[in-house]
């Protein structure tokens, strides 16, 4: 089974641990801006939202990149860019409904999240709470589907 | 390569609107280290240590330190260092949240202001692009305003630092907000922006901080993710209920003092404790930048009478507003904590000068007359009212505005004012914990928890349990943790890492990031450094050793009730002792001390 950076926002405080766990690893400093993952905090609503990229099945970066730059591996389900072809024309910045790829500019090419190219992914190994996981397809969606049918199940007994 | 630090500071001066950018100091920084340390050495070598605090000669600085905007622990501190207007000491406040490590990132290790603008301006940085902005519009305007215009107005990423109405009006104890809910809260520091028509700091940086060596960083980082893992404290106390899990424990050992200090133990403690507000007002935990503890508590009520939501009340608070007046509503104590927040008022300072006009008030010293309504102990209405008049310095609002020893003072009752060097008490009492009362009678700005903070042994046993009661050892282990605390201060770390953390794990990040080679010795020697250098700005400022002294109600009354009845500070038999273990004679550095720590 491929598997993937899973976020459970519940558990999220806003540290932005993953943010700087994924700049030094791939930036060589801790740079919040030029991280692939992100951390968004919503100071009003007290809310934690992280985002990165899920690797789609069908990448719109991919079909959009008219270098051929972009490439899905059927064994790891990593969407990858290919530095060597990527010419920096941005169109995959452009395609990405989810922001989660982005030119860079101190290396004129497109950048996005690789799963740290084979290593346990650092963001991962550095949020404190467990909000990250590294997981196969649906260990989360599982978890959360007995929570809900043990709430229903406790909801039965009480009856 | 040189990591860590930033390598620049940005000077702006507010007389002429000008900017410039230089760099580093580098010798200063290895001595200095950076945030608290290295922006005092700063401080006291460009401005005079009788310059008032109000006058275009006094300087603010903000400064992070060489670990802030890292991960590792909780490295996203910073320090705000003045004159104080409350205390006359130098005056450095430490606050968290996002700003510091944006201001990292836009390539700054200080910020200083200098001069005073004739009329009120905020401040804009984009990395190296910096504007004095007129700030009419913000003017008046709470903290949570100002950020949302300034997101506005200038960029949604920015992090914002400002002050609220009460730093306008110059209170005596008002303090520096950033996003929103962080406080550089004690010393007035707040008024000082004010009296320079500073309204914000707003920055957005793009930039990184450089590591000298990355894997052994990461490694740092590990092991301190472990300790701070392995500590009840900071993996179960703190992230559970805040630093208010301290409320049941510290009412239990009975150092949690009560109208105004004439008791030490609330009966109520209970219903104002972490647990009743994780059960009642409590939204969800929040962390500050690179945090694993996440202590902040995201709070809200919709209790019509004292609506509103926020973080908070911390512990300190929840004790100020609450224990120390009497009142057990927390969510009075929640919505006086809120009103804080927006207005930019120290909840410590706030409390306390709160409560001394309760006592006041109960031994008839001033009247309904004098306040303009009742308010006595336990009196959640006449708190909460207090607060939104001292933020606008309204009606008897005005005189609480100076804090409790001019209030006090002005009617002839000094004595009750519970503050050192005009610095309101935090929430324990010096009686019973002794090394705590030797750190409240020496620390550099006044009576303060965050300066040296004993009770970390004698109460909560860490890192070794210690009998609060015991004299025996106190003034090397005040001394010690005043070091460390000092140390921790520059680094750019939170003090609460230390419930897990030592020198050690600070020496392993810094070494990592700088690419120097200190011994974890030599950083506590810097924290040395900067404590007397401290020293020698308020002696300079004609805080004379006689002022290492307590309250006569903490020197002379003994504690009423409680496991400690019967205590008194015995600081005419510790202070001595402390004297000597910081080789100082009289309460004076002697040329020899400061000739070990390069300072003269």
């Amino acid at each position: 089974m491929q598997k993937l950076i899973r976020v459970e926002p519940s558990k999220c405080i806003g540290c932005k641990s993953c943010e700087l766990a994924c700049s030094l690893k791939n930036f060589d400093e801790f740079a919040p801006s030029k991280s692939r993952i992100v951390n968004e905090v919503f100071l009003d609503e007290a809310a934690f939202v992280t985002v990165t990229c899920m690797q789609c099945d069908e990448p719109w970066c991919m079909k959009a990149c008219p270098a051929g730059a972009i490439s899905k591996n059927s064994d790891t389900g990593v969407v990858l860019v290919d530095e060597n072809q990527c010419v920096g024309c941005r169109t995959c910045v452009s395609a990405c409904p989810f922001g989660m790829i982005k030119y860079v500019e101190s290396k004129m090419k497109a950048d996005k999240c690789n799963l740290c190219g084979g290593d346990y992914p650092e963001c991962v190994a550095f949020c404190p709470t467990g909000c990250l996981t590294f997981e196969e397809e649906d260990t989360p969606t599982r978890s959360k589907v007995k929570r809900f049918a043990t709430s229903v199940k406790e909801g039965h007994m009480e009856v | 390569m040189i990591g860590g630090w930033a390598g620049k500071i940005l000077r702006i001066n507010l007389g002429n609107k000008t900017h410039s950018v230089e760099d580093l100091d580098l010798e200063k920084a290895k001595q200095f280290i950076g945030g608290r340390g290295l922006a005092v050495k700063y401080f006291t070598d460009e401005v005079p240590a009788d310059v008032d605090p109000y006058s275009e000669k006094n300087k603010i600085i903000f400064a992070v330190g060489p670990l802030t905007g890292t991960y590792g622990a909780a490295n996203g501190r910073y320090m705000v260092v003045t004159k104080s207007p409350l205390s006359g000491t130098i005056a450095s406040s430490n606050s968290g949240g996002y700003f510091p490590s944006e201001f990292k990132y836009a390539g700054y290790d200080m910020i200083i202001l200098e001069g005073k603008s004739e009329k009120p301006v905020y401040i804009t940085i984009y990395n190296d692009s910096v504007e004095i902005k007129s700030a009419e519009q913000l003017w008046g305007k709470t903290t949570h305003e100002t950020e949302d215009i300034i997101h506005e107005t200038f960029h949604q990423d920015a992090k914002i630092a400002s002050i609220g109405p009460a730093g306008e009006k110059l209170v005596k104890f008002s303090c520096i907000m950033n996003d929103k809910h962080r406080a550089a809260g004690r010393s007035g520091v707040g008024a000082v922006m004010g009296s320079k028509n500073v309204k914000a700091i707003a920055v957005r940086g793009t930039g990184g901080v450089k590591i000298s060596d990355k894997e052994a960083y990461r490694n740092a980082a590990f092991g301190a993710y472990k300790l701070l893992k392995e500590s009840p404290v900071t993996s179960q106390g703190l992230p559970t209920y805040g630093t208010a899990v301290l409320v049941n424990v510290i009412n239990e050992t009975g150092l949690f003092p009560t109208n105004n200090f004439q008791r030490d133990t609330f009966a109520k403690a209970e219903d104002i404790s972490g647990e009743t507000m994780a059960d009642t007002i409590l939204k969800r935990n929040k962390a500050c930048m690179g945090c694993i503890i996440g202590c902040g508590r995201v709070t809200a009520i919709s209790d019509p009478r004292f609506s509103g939501e926020g973080e908070g009340p911390e512990y300190e608070p929840i004790w100020a507003l609450g224990a120390d007046c009497g009142i057990s509503d927390l969510k009075a104590i929640a919505k006086a904590n809120y009103i804080c927040n927006e207005h930019g008022l120290d909840p410590i300072t706030a409390g306390g000068t709160i409560a001394c006009a309760m006592e006041m008030y109960e031994k008839g010293i001033i009247t309904k007359d004098d306040i303009g309504r009742s308010l006595e102990f336990g009196d959640a209405d006449g708190m909460v009212e207090m607060m939104e008049k001292i933020a606008k310095r309204e009606g008897f609002g005005d005189k609480l505005a100076e804090g409790s020893y001019r209030l006090a003072e002005e009617y002839g009752n000094v004595d009750l004012s519970m503050s050192v060097k005009k610095l309101e008490f935090p929430a324990y009492d010096g009686r019973v914990a002794q090394g705590m009362a030797i750190n409240y009678a020496t620390s550099n700005r006044g009576a303060c928890h965050v300066r040296g903070y004993m009770i970390s042994p004698e109460i909560l046993g860490v890192p070794e349990k210690l009998d609060p009661d015991s004299l025996e050892g106190k003034a090397e282990w005040t001394k010690t943790f005043q070091d460390v605390t000092a140390l921790v201060d520059s680094s750019g770390v939170c003090l609460f890492t230390t419930f897990a953390i030592t020198p050690e794990e600070i020496k392993n990040f810094f070494n990592a990031a700088t690419g120097l080679n200190y011994s974890a010795d030599d950083l506590v020697k810097a924290g040395e450094r900067v404590w007397n250098l401290e020293r020698l700005f308020n002696l300079e400022a004609g805080i004379d050793p006689s002022q290492d002294t307590l309250p006569k109600r903490i020197l002379e009354e003994p504690v009423p009730d409680g496991p400690y009845k019967g205590s008194v500070a015995r600081l005419s038999e510790t202070l001595p002792k402390y004297y000597e273990a910081r080789g100082w004679k009289d309460g004076i550095p002697t040329s020899e001390k400061l000739a070990e720590l390069g300072l003269r």
